[in-house]
């Protein structure tokens, strides 16, 4: 029994909560988004750290890291609100490397070991909500019709993994994203998204099919859990700071009783959304477990809600503001709570595993 | 990151595990299981059991008849002690005078206390709350005052647990009403029930138990040699003892049998979503609650600190986790039934909403991490 990370994981999560506490603070974050709605010196400073060969294997560059290796980096993510779209990236890699063919892995993972090529996993559909079987986009002789919406990273990504039905049932496809059109927008979290227009576009399978898919969504969940965790610790962070410092009637509202009870909530929120993301990174390395993941993912999205309508309470006013980064963690948390299956999904999945 | 137990762990887990299914008498466990009520015979039964054995008191030196066992062998054992259906030791000998002799005692207080605590020859009472005296317990006024060799006490004390089944009680009174801050006043006594003047009126609950009294001190003559560390210091002494092996105060081995008692006996329900989903929140809960109490295991054995005030969390977590249980295990029982055991469920109910107030209320819980842990 250990709960901590070891040496490396500490030291790359370090160093990466170290680079974004220098270069992408929160007004260099209010600049990204305002601007293009990433940042290529970002990234470039990323992948430079190792960060986007974590999830390819040594064959091709890369760490074959898992989802504890990713943990504190998507917790260092989470605090600092990061809009760039890693995740996406990590999950089609994962996706190629499991199931690619040779050719696909060298065609696509050196370049994305380099930082040169970005990636994006194009699942979600309108109406399809978070169930896997409702899938609309068609795959016959390797071609691929339909539309798929809220792909985070699509307008950037140099090649697309989708996820399709063909007569021989659900499996996911490699698309270059010029063989697709792709509509832009923000998220409510301010993240760089895309609707996908999938017209007979050119499309190679990737093996591994159904199975492959629901593991990378469940791997995928796991790190929004850690993710989440991190937003969670800097909501309950900055509103205790806000406690300590707004005064109201002469002290300082921390003082108050009331309030007191309410942030001890958040942080045991907090602790109790960390144990099940420490469950959920270390089961889907143990070759998964979506059982486990699910209940992380029910503890998480309670949490994350709990948190985030708490920290914008207890800061009042400004919480409603946009101009503190705690209105920002809000939105972020908002969507983290519900990525890959909100509450509801995750309860009726658990309950019929 | 691993959560998992070590192989040595499971090893030890597997013998207590073993030992628990051949010597928790079937008797006892079927009483626990049916919650029924369990007499004062029933409770030092077990006891002497597992004395013989040697597990009374883990945490306590080997050289008074501790085991040696480090802090995650310790929560194991106890959380095998709640899953496998044993009755509760009762903790005011073993886990709370014990220790404070062992820390403050003289060698004749220990000489003369531990050996009875150990096997089960004095059964032990808590005197702390008072009718005025609640979460505010500094306010206490139960008075002491030295004649010579001996302490006169006069006063009250309320929600005395088990206090009918006593030989001994231990009190924080007052011996100084004259200090400033008014922490530095109280003493921590031990009193023998049978002295005269000491009278024990029973508290009904609203489930119909007796289970807690008010004990009355009329010019109880309290020998000086019963004064535990120095007079004016039972502040220091209470205080050490709240923060002493609060380790298993979310009580999870118990919680996960009842959440597999629940299942079984709620079956029939399974089948409606909202029955379904207000289950698998609270083994969500559970389960967050027990990596926690881990993560918090892990930490202590690896810093050699004491738990920090954040194991309050253990206790709120832990006791709403029970309260939902027994709720749930109500809400399963077949509204027209009147046998027994259902009977028994909604009474465990009623008992059970005590668990968020006894022990220092969840609020107080929670004021304790605010000033603590979050230093408001």
């Amino acid at each position: 029994m250990n709960f901590d990370y070891n040496e490396e994981q500490q030291l790359l999560a370090d160093s990466v909560r170290r680079y974004l506490a220098k270069s992408y603070d929160f007004e260099a974050r209010k600049r990204i988004v305002a601007g293009e709605g990433w940042s290529a010196d970002a990234w470039a400073q990323l992948a430079q750290m190792g960060l986007m060969g974590l999830p390819v294997g040594a064959d091709h560059g890369g760490f074959g890291g898992g989802a504890v290796d990713l943990m504190g980096i998507m917790e260092a993510f989470g605090e600092a609100l990061v809009v760039e779209p890693y995740l996406p990236l990590v999950l089609a890699a994962r996706a190629i490397e499991r199931g690619g063919s040779a050719a696909q892995k060298s065609a696509v993972l050196a370049a994305v070991v380099d930082g040169r090529a970005k990636l994006a996993f194009a699942h979600s559909e309108k109406g399809a909500r978070y169930a896997l079987d409702a899938l609309q986009v068609r795959a016959a002789q390797n071609r691929l019709s339909g539309e798929k919406s809220a792909v985070i990273g699509a307008p950037l990504a140099d090649h697309l993994v989708v996820s399709a039905c063909s007569e021989e049932g659900i499996g996911l496809f490699l698309v270059e994203r010029t063989a697709c059109e792709v509509k832009p927008h923000r998220t409510i979290d301010e993240r760089l998204s895309g609707d996908v227009l999938l017209r007979d576009a050119p499309a190679e399978p990737i093996g591994g099919g159904r199975a492959l898919l629901e593991e990378t969504i469940d791997f995928g969940t796991a790190l929004v859990c850690a993710e989440a965790v991190g937003a969670m610790k800097f909501a309950c962070d900055t509103t205790l700071e806000y406690l300590k410092t707004r005064k109201q009637f002469g002290v300082p509202i921390g003082t108050f009783q009331a309030l007191q009870h309410r942030i001890v909530d958040m942080y045991i929120s907090l602790e109790q959304a960390r144990s099940m993301a420490c469950l959920a990174a270390s089961r889907a390395d143990a070759g998964g477990d979506a059982r486990a993941i699910s209940a992380a993912k029910i503890k998480i999205a309670d949490a994350a809600r709990h948190v985030s309508q708490e920290a914008v309470q207890l800061h009042g006013g400004m919480g409603m503001s946009e101009e503190l980064k705690v209105s920002h963690a809000f939105r972020r948390l908002t969507v983290l709570a519900r990525e890959f299956g909100d509450a509801d999904h995750h309860l009726a999945r658990y309950a019929a595993l | 990151m691993d959560l998992n137990y070590s192989a040595e762990e499971l090893a030890f887990r597997d013998e207590v595990r073993a030992w628990l299914r051949a010597n928790l008498p079937g008797d006892l466990r079927e009483k626990v299981e049916s919650y029924a009520h369990l007499s004062k015979e029933d409770l030092l039964r077990w006891h002497r059991i597992l004395a013989s054995q040697g597990w009374v008191a883990p945490a306590w030196p080997r050289e008074w008849g501790g085991t040696g066992w480090n802090v995650v062998q310790r929560y194991i054992f106890e959380e095998e002690l709640g899953f496998a259906g044993s009755p509760m030791l009762i903790p005011f000998g073993l886990s709370m005078c014990g220790p404070v002799l062992l820390r403050f005692g003289t060698e004749a207080q220990k000489k003369r206390f531990l050996p009875r605590i150990y096997n089960g020859e004095d059964f032990w009472c808590q005197g702390y709350s008072e009718p005025g005296s609640g979460s505010d317990l500094a306010s206490l006024k139960t008075k002491a005052v030295r004649e010579g060799e001996h302490y006169v006490v006069n006063g009250q004390k309320i929600w005395t647990t088990l206090a009918h089944y006593a030989d001994w009680i231990f009190c924080l009174v007052r011996t100084d009403p004259s200090t400033a801050k008014r922490q530095e006043g109280i003493s921590f006594l031990l009193m023998d029930m049978r002295a005269p003047g000491i009278t024990v009126r029973p508290l009904i609950l609203m489930d119909g138990a007796h289970e807690v009294n008010e004990v009355f001190f009329d010019d109880v003559k309290v020998p000086v040699e019963n004064l535990v560390h120095e007079e004016g210091q039972g502040w220091t002494v209470a205080k050490y003892l709240l923060g002493y092996e609060r380790m298993n105060t979310g009580r999870i081995g118990e919680s996960k049998r009842q959440l597999a008692r629940l299942k079984q006996y709620g079956a029939g329900l399974m089948h409606d979503q909202r029955w379904r989903d207000r289950l698998s929140r609270l083994e969500v809960e559970l389960a967050a609650l027990e990596i926690t109490n881990l993560r918090f295991l892990d930490r202590m054995r690896r810093t050699g600190q004491p738990p920090g005030a954040d194991v309050s969390m253990l206790k709120i977590k832990g006791t709403e986790i029970q309260q939902g249980l027994t709720e749930l295990m109500m809400d399963a029982a077949d509204p027209a039934a009147n046998d027994p055991l259902a009977t028994a469920i909604r009474k465990r109910y009623l008992s059970m909403r005590k668990t968020t107030i006894y022990a220092g209320s969840n609020e107080i819980q929670r004021n304790i991490i605010a000033k603590m842990t979050l230093g408001l």
